[in-house]
């Protein structure tokens, strides 16, 4: 199938198979690799991306579904050569290891931040349960997290 | 995941009309769950409809119901101040379900059609009586801690595993659909059933009917409703027992009464022997734990989950008393 995908502001040409899901898309056919395949059964988060804002798992939803939304990959958060807040604050906070969790606690991590769930530790650990952390990093990604919250309400 | 074919109808007739007429043609709505099972190859379809461009997606209160359409998704419908008024308890099970993400993708009629999370359904190297008719049961004698105690067969133990049907069942709201030939208006009390010698068989849906929604009467008894869920871990996980319950008092005798239980079950369950045991009797501890007597009376249970017979009367035992405000 003919498709076009706008990702990160701009519009893609692409042909697929009905069966290829958003995040092989990205990763396969558009080389958006920042958004990583753990799981690819929806447990793990690695591969949350923003439709029209609003954060979904791309291992569970097919690439010829999406032609009507703007997808936002965490390649797209900042312009080029800049962070956004909340990379910003995972960084100072030190709230990784390995990093392929990453992207994925990013994108998770904007949109709990937008949907207003960074009110205490609790709800942010209850708002971003869909996100597993391999190297157990949760202790820092919470506090980046409340960081982060604080600059973007700022 | 196999290859299959896909349209995005614009409107019911042609999307229910284009799955009738393909034996292994399936809707996709949220995706969800359907493309786990796709690509684990416990489910295969050689054709996709896409419901998701149906005018399906709107909640709206009107003539005393709560109409919720089966594409709304579960973020807004736990979030719609309409279903929080009219019936918490739908919108707590909502919350309780799923993670952030899933929950802004799966749609509502969708997750009534979930499948069960048992392991040896969605392994494909397992024989299974849901998957293949017939192949057999591993479960009867092997991991089925979480496996159901009520509803079961020689054939199926699988716990039915949607939160939010429980909680429908507990404020009797009744699912439309549509297929070529009719529309239908199904309680949720008879949607779901039990397994029997048809364990494949999990709703009253016909081949190419479609969930277009679902209705809530607006009462004072669901206004009141609530939903306890107990798992393994603090969140994202299924129910190990859950306990809907809506509950009408007056003073401190109990008017009427619905208690409907996730965990435990082969489909959503309520137990009418449970509230008979309550109706027109003050709501005390010994009340209480003759109603928890009644619903586990016919339990079955196996090797590893015989605990939740205990668990889930514990359970209603906690969440009467917080719904009741009774020590």
């Amino acid at each position: 199938m003919d498709i076009t995908l706008k990702v990160n502001g701009t519009e893609h040409q692409l042909t697929v198979e009905p069966r290829v899901t958003l995040l092989d898309a990205l990763r396969e056919r558009l080389d958006l690799t920042g958004t990583k395949k753990g799981c690819d059964r929806g447990e793990c988060g690695a591969c949350t991306v923003l439709a029209d804002d609003r954060r979904i798992k791309s291992c569970l939803t097919l690439a010829v579904m999406h032609e009507d939304s703007a997808i936002t990959t965490v390649e797209g958060l900042a312009p080029e050569g800049g962070l956004h807040p909340v990379q910003s604050a995972f960084i100072r906070r030190d709230a990784f290891q390995c990093g392929g969790c990453t992207p994925g606690q990013i994108m998770s991590a904007v949109a709990c931040i937008e949907e207003g769930h960074t009110g205490s530790a609790d709800e942010i650990r209850e708002w971003m349960s869909g996100n597993l952390c391999r190297c157990a990093c949760y202790a820092n990604i919470v506090v980046a997290v409340q960081d982060a919250a604080q600059e973007v309400h700022r | 995941m196999r290859a299959f074919e896909y349209a995005r109808p614009t409107s019911v007739d042609d999307a229910v009309r284009l799955v009738a007429e393909r034996p292994d043609a399936g809707f996709i709505a949220g995706g969800t769950d359907l493309l786990n099972l796709m690509k684990d190859g416990a489910r295969a379809h050689d054709c996709l409809i896409d419901v998701n461009a149906l005018p399906l997606a709107d909640v709206v209160e009107r003539d005393g119901v709560v109409r919720i359409g089966a594409l709304a998704r579960m973020r807004e419908v736990a979030e719609h101040p309409a279903v929080r008024r009219a019936a918490p308890v739908v919108s707590e099970a909502l919350l309780n379900s799923a993670s952030p993400q899933v929950r802004n993708m799966a749609a509502i009629g969708g997750n009534l059609l979930q499948r069960t999370r048992c392991g040896y359904f969605r392994d494909v190297g397992s024989p299974c009586n849901k998957r293949v008719p017939g192949s057999g049961c591993p479960a009867l004698e092997g991991q089925n801690r979480a496996h159901a105690i009520l509803g079961v067969s020689d054939q199926c133990i699988a716990v039915h595993p949607s939160d939010l049907a429980v909680s429908l069942l507990a404020v009797d709201a009744t699912v439309l659909t549509q297929s070529p030939a009719r529309a239908r208006r199904i309680p949720m009390g008879e949607f779901h059933v039990a397994p029997g010698a048809t364990p494949d068989r999990e709703n009253a849906l016909g081949h190419g009917e479609l969930i277009v929604g679902v209705e809530i009467p607006i009462t004072p008894m669901a206004a009141t409703s609530r939903y306890l869920k107990l798992r393994d871990r603090a969140t994202f996980e299924f129910a190990v027992v859950a306990v809907a319950a809506a509950l009408e008092m007056n003073g401190n005798v109990v008017r009427d009464v619905r208690l409907t239980f996730g965990g435990i079950a082969t489909k959503p369950w309520r137990s009418p022997e449970a509230e008979a045991a309550l109706r027109g009797r003050p709501l005390t501890g010994a009340t209480i734990a003759a109603a928890g007597q009644a619903l586990v009376r016919g339990a079955v249970t196996r090797e590893h989950n015989a605990f939740k017979a205990d668990l889930v009367q514990r359970a209603l035992d906690g969440h009467l008393r917080d719904l009741a405000g009774v020590q």
